[in-house]
Parts: structure tokens; sequence; C-alpha cells
């Protein structure tokens, strides 16, 4: 490759990955707009309700009152609508999501803290292992075909058709209160304290075996069945009945083939990652994970509309990081979005 | 048309996923006509019947009884002594009453019986036992003794005059009762649920709204979706960026977050079945968006199109016989699995508590909502929760399935 070609090359991947982060941005701005219009819109908009119903359920007058003050005052209910919405995304870009009504006197920002390492020390790796051991498992059973594909098909067919909180209920039945090899709920021993001690992190991990699998499980079968068509569909290439005839030898041509058939799979899983989140999310609450799942259901039985709110947006947030960094992945892998850079 | 029908079942993936469908499908519907109950009814008063069959205790108490020369004592000692009660009375017995483990037999109770009753002494040495668990031996001990005594039962009736007992009738425990001669029974083949709802009729019910809840959003979805879709291909420039912009969008916002949302605003009471459903719909067009618009975009400079174009017609006509037959397998496909995402998306929305109301209707995921929030795992009552599971699964593995059907009859080169 020539030196001005390399130049051109790295002009090619700022563009690209300039356009892409722009248009997360944007997004990102769209996603903010709807996550404050929306319920704004709607006839039971509980932030005009807010007054009347976010502290019938307190007791004390004096939180009542602190309640509703920040409340008045972080969203600026008496203002017009456009100047509420700049009072709510500043503060909410600088994490402000004001106080609880379910679980008062905790921030919003602090009970979100707390539980977003949970859900993404728990959703990453499961996403991310179950997506390879899928592929692997499609691409072998492309290749083999014979019995193995017979009969792993099928049972991933099915498999992939649980609910992600369907197959939790199904491991934490089996694994966790039939033959009692892990606990049921909870992250951590509900004896212990957070710390860095060995038993404490030996409580964490039993405790994150069973919300995981459920989530590889899952994964794993959706994927195996997409990669499994794409490899087969690709094994009957063109480029691969020429390979063959030119005598390349059949590993390497089984390396073409798994890297096309890869990259169909890298977008499917951009488009498919915010259902997959959302399932495992809702699998969180099975075992009483204390994730964002597990909030935003204590949040909708509280009517704590500050905190549902928050965790829309970091969900929202979270999906639309994973994406971009699937896409910016995506852009070194494909050829042919590089060479299109190169134009 | 009668052939791209011959042909679609002749694909076996297609033909299964259809049988389950229809099987499910036609059990709401003909369920109902043999089992008139209605499925919200509260029969049992408590929580988590087990399945089986309840007979009215006291119509077999006064009912014909019948003597029958079997071995009554096993079979209610099995029932009374728990496995857990087993496992106490073989580690007191090794560990104080001095049997070598090896003769203690856990499958044996009448051989564990007989050995307790030999060397059980609430008063013997029992170091290191706590005084609770010391108590709870002597419990045993007492349970044991009850039950071994065997005396008969007698009943009494109550005097309306003087107000006393009146023996009417013992019942010793070798008698019996055909349970056809009870006319007070009733079968729950998957028990009750925390309500004491009848789970089979429930879930029967809860199907069938259901599958509405996917049927009402796939509709909606395939709708929105279709329209955009020829919008965005067949008129293009403008108009195009713009619904793809939209819908570029609302693939990457997650549907899951908006749903909450909306759902949440929406407020408990307003949100009926339909309502959900549509909002589902709603939420859920994007992928019917883009497929529609990229064929669109490929047939639309075909040469009948252009020909139809040529003659005059009209941009809706062209539309609707020139363009929309070469979409339909596509858009069949998309409704499909919009109709199995649309289920998935009722019950992850209830089980957040953010489902239809509850009190007036049932579906998978409020039955699944109400196993979950009274711990019916923790309990065991895997009546409540494993059937909605495998039904969520079966209606979704059907669906699926005939869409890869349908997608290899559609596009031969993905047939193996």
């Amino acid at each position: 490759m020539s030196k001005g070609n390399g130049v051109r090359h790295l002009k090619g991947f700022k563009k690209y990955y300039g356009q892409k982060i722009l248009w997360y941005l944007i997004t990102l701005f769209f996603a903010i707009v709807l996550n404050f219009v929306l319920p704004r819109l709607m006839p039971g908009d509980p932030v005009a309700g807010i007054a009347a119903g976010a502290v019938s359920g307190m007791t004390d007058t004096t939180a009542i009152q602190k309640v509703y003050n920040d409340y008045a005052e972080k969203f600026g209910v008496n203002e017009p609508m456009i100047v509420q919405f700049g009072i709510w995304a500043k503060n909410a870009l600088r994490g402000d999501f004001g106080v609880s009504f379910g679980q008062y006197p905790r921030t919003v920002a602090d009970i979100i803290a707390s539980s977003i390492g949970w859900t993404l020390a728990l959703q990453l790796p499961a996403i991310i292992v179950g997506w390879i051991l899928g592929n692997l498992l499609g691409a072998v059973a492309a290749y083999i075909k014979g019995a193995f594909d017979k009969v792993i098909l099928p049972v991933f067919l099915f498999v992939s058709n649980f609910p992600a909180f369907g197959m939790a209920i199904i491991l934490l039945t089996v694994f966790g209160i039939n033959l009692k090899w892990f606990p049921t709920s909870g992250g951590y021993g509900f004896d212990l304290i957070p710390n860095m001690s060995w038993e404490f992190v030996r409580s964490v991990i039993s405790h994150y075996q069973l919300p995981f699998w459920s989530i590889v499980l899952i994964t794993i079968g959706g994927q195996a069945i997409g990669m499994r068509s794409m490899s087969i569909y690709e094994l009957n290439a063109d480029y691969v009945k020429y390979s063959r005839f030119l005598g390349i030898k059949d590993s390497k041509i089984v390396g073409y083939v798994f890297r096309n058939a890869m990259l169909p799979q890298i977008t499917g899983l951009a488009m498919s990652l915010g259902t997959m989140m959302g399932g495992a999310l809702v699998a969180e609450i099975i075992f009483s994970y204390p994730g964002i799942g597990s909030t935003l259901m204590a949040a909708v039985r509280g009517q704590d509309y500050p905190l549902i709110s928050a965790c829309t947006l970091i969900i929202t947030v979270m999906v639309l990081l994973a994406n971009l960094f699937v896409e910016l992945i995506y852009g070194v892998i494909d050829p042919r979005v590089k060479a299109a850079q190169q134009d | 048309m009668k052939n791209t029908l011959r042909q679609v079942f002749h694909s076996p993936k297609f033909v299964i996923g259809f049988v389950i469908f229809a099987a499910l499908l036609l059990t709401t519907i003909i369920y109902p006509l043999v089992v008139a109950a209605d499925p919200l009814e509260m029969v049992g008063n408590g929580n988590f019947f087990k399945p089986g069959t309840y007979v009215s205790v006291k119509d077999s108490v006064e009912g014909t009884h019948y003597t029958l020369n079997i071995d009554v004592k096993s079979g209610s000692l099995d029932s009374k002594i728990s496995a857990e009660d087993k496992e106490s009375m073989k580690e007191w017995l090794t560990k104080f009453g001095g049997v070598a483990e090896a003769d203690i037999n856990l499958e044996d109770v009448e051989g564990l019986i007989g050995l307790w009753e030999a060397n059980y002494s609430e008063s013997a040495d029992q170091p290191g036992l706590t005084a609770s668990r010391k108590k709870y031996f002597a419990r045993l001990n007492k349970n044991i003794d009850g039950i071994l005594a065997d005396s008969d039962l007698i009943l009494a009736r109550e005097n309306p005059d003087t107000g006393e007992l009146e023996e009417s009738a013992t019942i010793g425990s070798n008698e019996f009762v055909n349970t056809k001669d009870v006319a007070n029974r009733r079968t729950f083949i998957l028990g009750t649920d925390n309500f004491g709802r009848d789970v089979l009729t429930e879930l029967v019910d809860a199907t069938k709204t259901s599958l509405r809840v996917g049927l009402i959003a796939g509709v909606v979805a395939t709708i929105v979706g279709l329209f955009l879709g020829l919008i965005s291909g067949y008129v293009g420039g403008v108009v195009d960026d713009l619904i793809m912009f939209i819908t570029n969008l609302f693939t990457v916002i997650p549907s899951f977050v908006l749903l909450i949302l909306i759902s949440y605003s929406v407020g408990q009471n307003a949100r009926g079945v339909n309502l959900v459903a549509i909002i589902i719909g709603l939420t859920s067009w994007t992928w019917t968006t883009r497929s529609v618009r990229s064929q669109v975009i490929s047939l639309r400079n075909r040469d009948h199109v252009n020909l139809s174009k040529l003659s005059g017609h009209s941009m809706m006509r062209i539309v609707l016989t020139d363009i929309l037959p070469y979409l339909a397998s596509y858009v069949v496909m998309a409704f499909i699995l919009q109709i199995s995402s649309g289920i998935l998306a009722e019950a992850q929305l209830s089980m957040l508590g953010l489902g239809p109301s509850t009190s007036t209707t049932a579906t998978l995921g409020l039955m699944m909502n109400w196993a979950t929030l009274y711990a019916a795992p923790l309990n065991g009552s895997w009546w409540a929760y494993f059937p909605v599971v495998i039904t969520i699964a079966l209606i979704a593995f059907s669906l699926n399935l005939m869409n890869t059907g349908l997608d290899q009859v559609f596009n031969p080169q993905l047939r193996d």
C-alpha cells in the first residue's frame, strides 16, 4: 500500500467514525426528547399529577414538602414546556434526576449508581459469551451437518424461543431450588456487607451463575440459528466453488466463509441488542438481582416517576453505546466498509 | 397462489409450526366450550393448591364406605413423615442411638420406624443438640406414636337441643371411599394460583388473550411498517430520507424503553388489553419498514412497473397491483414474527407491572407476574408458572418455525 493510500485510508476511517458518532449523538438527543415528552403527552401525565399522587403514600409532612419543593424546582413544573425541557435536560446530563419518591431520601442518581454496575457486569459478559458460543455452534452445525446439525438445531430453535425470564425461572427451579447448587435470589448473600473479602467475592460469584447462564443460553440459541443459515448460504456461494476448483485448502475456505457469515451476525447483534438487553433486564427480576431491571420494577410498583425516567434513560444510553461500539468494530472488520471509506 | 400454498405446506418446518399453533388456537376455542367455569373465579380459598382431584371431606365421610384389606400403615407413614424428618431420624439414630449407618435404609420406612421405636428416648443424653432441636425430636416421636397407635376416628355431631356431642360413626383405617361416589369433587389439573383460580382454565383464557395481543400488535406494526416502507421506497427523495431517519432512530432507541414510558404514562386504569397491544404494535414496526422499503426500491424500476406508469395508472393502483403482490411473502413473514414478539413484549411489560390492568383479564404475562410476586418458585408451586413459560415458548416456537419454513420456500438458497 502506498503512503498516499494510507493517509486517505486513515481519513476515510475518521470520516466513517465521525459520521457514526454524530449520528448516535443525534439519536441520543431524540431519545432524551422522547424520554421527556412521551410521559407529558399522555392523558395520565405523571408529572402533572405529581403533587397529589407521588406523595400520597408518604405520611411525614416535612418529607412531602421537601419532595414537592425539590420536584417543583428540578422540573420547573410551572414553566412552559420548552423551559421545562431545558431544566430537565440540563439536570439529566449532569446525572441529577432528583429525589426518589419510593426510596426517599435517597437520590435517584444514587440508586442508579448502585445498580448499574450489577447490570453491566451481568449483561455484557453474558451477551458476549452467548454470542461467541452461539456463532461457533452455528458454524460448526453448518459445516459438519449430519447428526450434530439434526439434533442441535431443533434444540436451539426451541431454547431460543424461551423468553429470558422463562429460562431464568426454569434454571432457578432446577438448579436453585431442586438441586440447591446455587442461591436463588439477590446479588450476594443477604447476611454479607459488600467488601473485598474472599467470602463476599465467592458469594457474588455463586449468585452470578444462574442469571448469567440463563442469558447465555437464550443468546446462544438465537445466534446459532442465524449463524447456521448464514454459513449454509455462504458455503453455497460461487466463490467457495471457485476456490475449491482452484484447489485452495479447505481450512482456508472455511476461514473465508465464516468471516463472511460473521458480518451479518454482527449487524444482527447491533439490531437486536435493545431487545436482548430488555429481556435480560426482566430476567433480573426473577432472581431479585440488584440491577437496573429490579430497580425498574420497584420503581413501577412504587409509582416512582423520577426513578423510572432515569432508568429508561440509562437503558437507552447503554443500548446506544453498545450499538455504537458494535458499529465501530464492524467498520474495522468489514472490507467493504473499508473500501467505501477509500472512495 | 394455489401453487405457493402447496409449496408452503410441503415445508416440514412450516407444517410442524402450523400444527402446534393451530392446536394452541383450537384449544383456546374448544376448551371454554367444554369447561364453562369463569377463568377468573377464585375457587380456592388460599394460594397455590397442588394439582389433583379435590373431594369433599364431608361427602366422603358420610358416603358408602368399603373395607379393603390393604396395608395402609406404610402408606400413611410415608405421607406423614417427610424426607427431611427421615434424614433427621437417621442423624439422631447414628449419633445418639448407637445404630450403625449401614443398618439404616431410608427407603424402608417401617424398618426405620422400628429402629426409632427401639432406640429413641427423649431423656437420652444428647450432647451438642440445641434445646429446640431436642424438642423437635420429641415432637417427631410423638407424631410417630400417633400414627402407629392407629386408633379409629370417632365422628360426632352436636345435638342442637342439649349442645352435647353425640357419636355418630367411627372410621377405621381400612375404610375406603370410591371417589365416584363423592358428589362434590373438582379436579385441578394444574392446581390453583395465588388467588385460588384454576390455573388450567386461566391459562387457556390467558393464552387466548395473549394471542389477541400478539395479533393486534402484529396488525398495527404491519400496517404502519408497510405504509411507511411503501411510501419511503416508492416516492424516494426527501420523504424517503425523512422516513428512514425516523426508522433508524426507532431501530436504535430500544422499543422496550418506549413501551415502558408510554405504558407507565397511560396509567394503570386506562391500560386495557387492546391498548397495550396497540402500544406494542406502535413500537415495533421498524423491521417491516426496512425490508419493505428495500424490496420496493428494487421493484420500482422493473419493466412491468414502468409499463404501468407509462399507461398512466395512478400511484395507488401501481403500488397495489404491481408492487404489493411481490412483497406479500416478506410482509407475511414479518407479521408472523411480530405476533410472537408482541406476545413476548406483553409478557415482559406485565413482569414489570406495566401490563394490562389485572382484575378483569388474564394474560400469560400477568400470570407470570403474579406467580413471581407471590414467590411461586420459592414455595415449590411449579404449576403456577411452568405451564405459562412453556406456553409462551410453544407459541413463539411455532411461529418461528412457520417463519423459517416460509423463508426456505421463498429464499431457495437457504434450503438445505
